[in-house]
């Protein structure tokens, strides 16, 4: 607030320090594309790399057909339910955990042992569990996305103001009240951190899981445009998910910067 | 029955690097609204003193009783104002006010009747929507003592809550702290290593001595209330109360040999 107020009392005239970082991002994006279309052809063999007029085409081909938005609303649905499954219990397993030394301590070898497997590692698993339909690709993007929240959430929460929990404490605050009024509170810019780390996590346990068993999704979309030797398709599938990825984490900062608009 | 009791409390923290007496044989009480100040070198152990009246650590050795009672858990008949900032960052001064009523399931409607009312008490209208960081740190430790007074604890422990202050914000608080005292009569145990602070507000100045802490001096202020903050320092009892403290402080440590 007080940053914004000062660029605009020093009155820049056309554009503000914002705007012109927009206006670069733009230049750049408009420059890496027509470089791509320019060596695609002469430089390089169209085959293998495609070009932006043909991942454009085949774009607009799928989402004309409803194909596009059908897979991607499949994946999506996907990571939603993963991450909120992996996230809620990453969230209430870091606050029953780190509510106890004790706990924590017993658990923590263990909980860093599953961790350090790659979660890509267990689709196969969780395929023969669940099958091919939605849930080996949830539980998967849950798995995920569960990690990174639980460890970043219970690093928040072992870092909480000791003379907040003794002032809340002397106040007449429980166990509970100390939990709701004070723990929760000043973990949650970490718990936000482990959500915007673990959504792309969350994606690649679903879009893995569709590229190993799946008959629908962007994953599936991805494999069986290679399949045909379908570079433009890969690519647009590709595309598709960068743009999904990149407006949820979008969301998610918004959402951010409304919960501590206290700081 | 004194208000508050200390009978031959130790304390001792061991730590990697051995343990430390910090208190040994304490023994003092004060009555029901006494304003008793301590005053001593830095680690003599006043905040020691302040944390086992809280409830928030146990005495080695001895008793402290509170209101005739033993303190066995944390105390919530106290209101404790800390040197450190522990309002709640997230929560506006009306909100921070208000987590010792909600705490307590009073009805909304009380809540924000009595918010007000303190908040006012206190001289922080206007300033009821902002957040701690929005705040001066003058107005944070008001905040404090207005989320401490609001559920009006019989006893109040404070530790150098003016410490960090500038000079002529401290003589303001001090002066609203003696007006809000002269009203309610609470018991309070105020820790500063400031002198003339504790001569200004106090009914009585106990001196400790560095660790393990004994009681060096326990003087009566012979200055009669109403007192006016700036006023004190000029009053004829002053200057001996001052010297005689000031020497307490000073005298040199006795070691065993």
């Amino acid at each position: 607030m007080s940053t914004q107020a000062l660029s605009e009392a020093q009155g820049e005239p056309a554009l503000n320090s914002s705007s012109r970082v927009w206006l670069y991002r733009a230049i750049f994006l408009v420059a890496m594309l027509a470089a791509w279309q320019v060596a695609s052809g002469p430089l390089l063999d169209p085959f293998w790399v495609s070009s932006p007029a043909a991942v454009f085409k085949t774009l607009v081909t799928w989402t004309a057909s409803g194909q596009l938005g059908y897979h991607l609303m499949i994946t999506f649905k996907e990571t939603f339910a993963g991450f909120v499954l992996g996230a809620t219990a990453g969230v209430l397993l870091a606050l029953l955990v780190g509510a106890s030394d004790t706990l924590h301590r017993t658990v923590d070898p263990f909980v860093t042992a599953v961790y350090g497997v790659p979660k890509v590692a267990l689709a196969p698993l969780f395929i023969m569990w669940f099958g091919i339909g939605l849930a080996p690709k949830i539980v998967l993007a849950a798995i995920s996305v569960f990690f990174l929240v639980f460890f970043s959430t219970l690093r928040g929460v072992r870092e909480v103001d000791q003379k907040m929990v003794d002032a809340l404490r002397t106040m007449g605050g429980g166990k509970f009240a100390v939990q709701r009024m004070v723990i929760f509170p000043s973990a949650l810019p970490w718990l936000f951190t482990g959500l915007k780390l673990g959504l792309p996590y969350g994606f690649v346990g679903a879009v893995a899981a569709e590229m190993m068993a799946s008959n629908a999704g962007i994953g599936y979309l991805t494999q069986n445009s290679a399949g045909q030797l379908d570079t433009a398709g890969v690519f647009a599938a590709l595309f598709a998910l960068m743009l999904v990825t990149t407006l949820l984490n979008e969301a998610l900062g918004r959402l951010e910067s409304w919960i501590f608009r206290w700081r | 029955m004194p208000a508050v009791e200390l009978r031959g409390v130790g304390k001792t923290f061991s730590s990697r690097n051995g343990r430390v007496d910090v208190l040994s044989g304490l023994n003092f009480s004060l009555n029901n609204g006494e304003f008793l100040a301590i005053v001593g070198p830095s680690g003599s152990g006043k905040s020691t003193v302040l944390n086992l009246l809280a409830g928030l650590d146990r005495p080695s050795a001895g008793a402290v009783l509170c209101q005739g009672a033993p303190v066995a858990a944390v105390n919530t008949g106290i209101g404790y104002l800390t040197q450190h900032d522990s309002l709640l960052p997230w929560r506006t001064v009306e909100q921070n006010v208000a987590v010792p009523l909600e705490l307590r399931n009073v009805d909304r409607p009380e809540i924000a009747a009595r918010v007000r009312d303190l908040i006012a008490q206190v001289g922080l209208e206007g300033f009821e929507r902002h957040y701690p960081s929005q705040l001066s740190g003058g107005m944070r430790k008001r905040a404090m003592l207005a989320r401490t007074l609001i559920y009006d604890p019989p006893v109040l422990l404070m530790d150098e809550p003016f410490g960090p202050l500038d000079a002529q914000l401290k003589l303001v608080l001090q002066a609203e702290l003696l007006k809000l005292w002269s009203a309610r009569r609470k018991t309070v145990v105020f820790v500063t290593h400031d002198i003339v602070e504790a001569i200004t507000l106090a009914d009585r100045v106990l001196v400790f001595s560095p660790r393990p802490c004994q009681i060096r001096l326990d003087e009566s202020i012979a200055i009669p209330r109403p007192r006016e903050v700036h006023e004190v320092r000029f009053h004829p009892a002053f200057e001996e109360h001052y010297r005689r403290l000031w020497a307490a402080l000073e005298a040199p440590v006795r070691r065993p040999s």
